[in-house]
């Protein structure tokens, strides 16, 4: 089974640094990427039912959304090259989610872009690279 | 009904006259005084229909009703509400919840809104009334409705999601109202349409009373409470707008920290509560004795036994609207492949909201003592059909002096509390009666405004009237869809029956997978 890379990935630099080192990897040792895009989501907020109602169809939306104005232009940039990249996007918790994804996917590492300093909203609410080396099932490269 | 009650139609056009030539004639009369003329007389008629009691008692059909309604629920479904308890927290854990499904509305989230309709002013006002006027006994037949309710809670939230409507843009809409027109129709009984069109009727009237009326009514009562007496209809207006701003308006940010605080105000209540249970431990043997004597002598209550077992079934039944069919609108918007996780999760509403969260209130009341004795007999002390208090109080007023004896700051986080509360619950049941409106009139952005213009109209008149007509119409308005809801329960009830038969088998068999 070919080695599998998990790349988490948000519109932004931090993100494109984190796929493009990933890519410069995968080339180097013939690896396959998934490329996870994670819409903040919890199961257990609070919503209206005028909200509750609409849910599964905003959720579809926001699929659409993410797929085509992040993912799809992404995927477009990227030069291939000969290596395996699939897109995934999920709901759910940041960290968390991208475990997740690896364990399904029995990937040897996760990588993410570092979005912040050390500011005092990462201080406050931890920060998803924080988050990912207390939980990561699997090794983590944390792109500056 | 009377006869009187039949005959008080001619006073509403003379009061309506009245209303419209008092800027000439009636200086003498405030705008609240002949807010409440009109509404008393002309609601009068209804409430009496409703609470008729049995020829020859004083016992509210209603609520015999209601009582054998749940206990039929409760040996149809072989105790549902213990049986499945394990597995409908299980549900709300997510322990079934497919991670593809992420983003979906989960079970906690269904069952924290349908719970943010329920909680509120009937668990802190209603409360006190029952134990005002039945006495501490009054508690003990609520907690017994509120145990049974739960078999009625899943039976109609079951059948809320098994038939509700699914349009192409994702959206849903259910309740008694889809239920009651296809499940007649799919086991071939006719009239299923006639109960449907009643219980839209009766859904709007308990979505302008109970659900909002009340509300206002009571949010007033608190806010002048604390900053003094002034018009009922001042307040009735700013709740009016806010509430506009919000369904109207479609300002979701008011609503949404409403979401978000309220949930955090129901867990400060019961922790205070349970803060003075604690310092007062000596006392509740003392008050849970007082509750079971109550509840079979009425310890010399007015009415006796019965009137503490009607009063606490009906303050129950208000309270977590356990076969009113209201919740069944709120969760039928959830999406789940199986109709029966969200009737499971539902059964958890009436445990919370009456058997936790009212007995606390009641605890509370009892224990501060601040309901008076008479020293010679041990007996409360009652006057005109109350028991009398402390501070001369009823209502919302009752839980407030009762809390305050205790924690002397709390009756402004419970003035907080009640509006916001108030406020929640107002957002809730304008979305039931919504449903409702629009199930008799069709979708429409023109018809869903008329309604919700008319909601707030009624938000003013709810916080002008007097307590006592607001709460008998809003009673019997949400009672009445309680009639019509029960009868398609039982015809339904065969097949919410084999939904949890195969559901059950399933999930023995492990077809129905656990994913934690």
């Amino acid at each position: 089974m070919a080695n599998v890379l998990v790349v988490g990935f948000d519109p932004s630099s931090a993100g494109e640094r984190a796929v493009d080192f990933a890519m410069d990897l995968a080339k180097l040792s013939g690896s396959a990427v998934i490329i996870v895009h994670v819409l903040e989501w919890s199961p257990y907020s609070f919503l209206t039912p005028e909200e509750i109602e609409e849910r599964h169809a905003r959720r579809k939306e926001e699929l659409s959304r993410a797929k085509e104005s992040i993912i799809d232009p992404l995927v477009k940039k990227l030069s291939a090259g000969g290596i395996s990249v699939e897109t995934s996007i999920r709901y759910g918790h940041v960290a968390e989610t991208l475990g997740a994804v690896a364990e399904e996917a029995g990937a040897s590492q996760i990588i993410i872009g570092r979005t912040g300093g050390p500011g005092i909203a990462s201080r406050l609410f931890g920060s998803v690279a924080g988050a990912l080396a207390q939980s990561s099932p699997v090794p983590c490269t944390i792109v500056p | 009904m009377t006869f009187k009650n039949l005959m008080s139609w001619p006073s509403v056009l003379g009061a309506a006259m009245a209303l419209l030539l008092s800027s000439s004639v009636a200086q003498a009369a405030t705008v609240d005084e002949t807010v409440n003329e009109i509404f008393a007389s002309s609601t009068g008629w209804f409430v009496s229909l409703i609470f008729s009691s049995f020829p020859g008692t004083s016992f509210p059909w209603i609520v015999g009703w209601l009582v054998v309604a749940a206990t039929v629920f409760t040996l149809y479904f072989m105790f549902i509400q213990f049986r499945g308890f394990s597995h409908a927290i299980a549900l709300v854990k997510g322990d079934y919840s497919d991670p593809n499904d992420a983003g979906e509305v989960s079970h906690f989230q269904a069952l924290a809104t349908a719970l943010s309709g329920t909680v509120g002013l009937g668990n802190i006002a209603g409360v006190a009334v029952a134990v005002g006027i039945g006495g501490p006994g009054a508690t003990f037949w609520m907690i017994l409705a509120g145990l049974m309710g739960m078999a009625s809670k899943f039976t109609e939230c079951t059948l809320g999601v098994k038939y509700r409507n699914e349009y192409a843009n994702g959206t849903v809409s259910g309740g008694p109202m889809y239920y009651l027109t296809k499940g007649f129709a799919e086991r071939g009984i006719p009239g299923g349409k006639i109960l449907a069109v009643l219980f839209a009727i009766f859904c709007i009237l308990g979505a302008l009373g109970g659900g909002n009326m009340f509300q206002a009514n009571q949010a007033h009562q608190q806010i002048s409470g604390i900053v003094g007496e002034y018009p009922g209809w001042i307040t009735g207006i700013v709740f009016a707008g806010v509430v506009f701003a919000v369904i109207v308006g479609g300002l979701k940010s008011i609503a949404s920290v409403t979401e978000k605080v309220v949930p955090f105000m129901g867990i400060m209540y019961v922790a205070a509560a349970l803060i003075i249970l604690l310092v007062n431990y000596d006392k509740i043997g003392w008050a849970i004795g007082q509750i079971f004597e109550g509840a079979f002598t009425g310890l010399g209550v007015a009415g006796g036994f019965v009137g503490a077992l009607i009063q606490g079934f009906k303050r129950a039944a208000f309270s977590n609207e356990a076969g009113v069919g209201s919740a069944a609108i709120a969760h039928s918007a959830v999406r789940t492949k199986e109709p029966i996780t969200e009737g499971l999760v539902s059964l958890l509403e009436p445990l919370i909201d009456t058997v936790v969260i009212c007995t606390m209130t009641a605890l509370v009341i009892i224990i501060t003592g601040q309901m008076m004795t008479d020293p010679a007999t041990g007996n409360y002390i009652v006057e005109d059909g109350m028991i009398a208090t402390v501070g001369g109080v009823s209502g919302v007023g009752l839980t407030s002096a009762a809390f305050g004896s205790a924690i002397s700051w709390f009756p402004y986080v419970l003035a907080l509390a009640v509006v916001l509360f108030a406020f929640s619950t107002m957002i809730s049941w304008s979305y039931y009666g919504l449903k409702a409106w629009t199930y008799l009139f069709g979708e429409g952005k023109g018809k869903e405004i008329a309604f919700k213009v008319i909601f707030c109209v009624f938000v003013v008149i709810g916080a002008a009237a007097n307590l006592g007509p607001v709460i008998d119409f809003s009673d019997a308005a949400i009672f009445a869809m309680a009639v019509v809801n029960i009868i398609g329960l039982y015809f339904l009830m065969p097949i919410v029956k084999r939904e949890l038969d195969s559901y059950l088998s399933r999930l023995q068999s492990g077809e129905i997978k656990k994913f934690k």
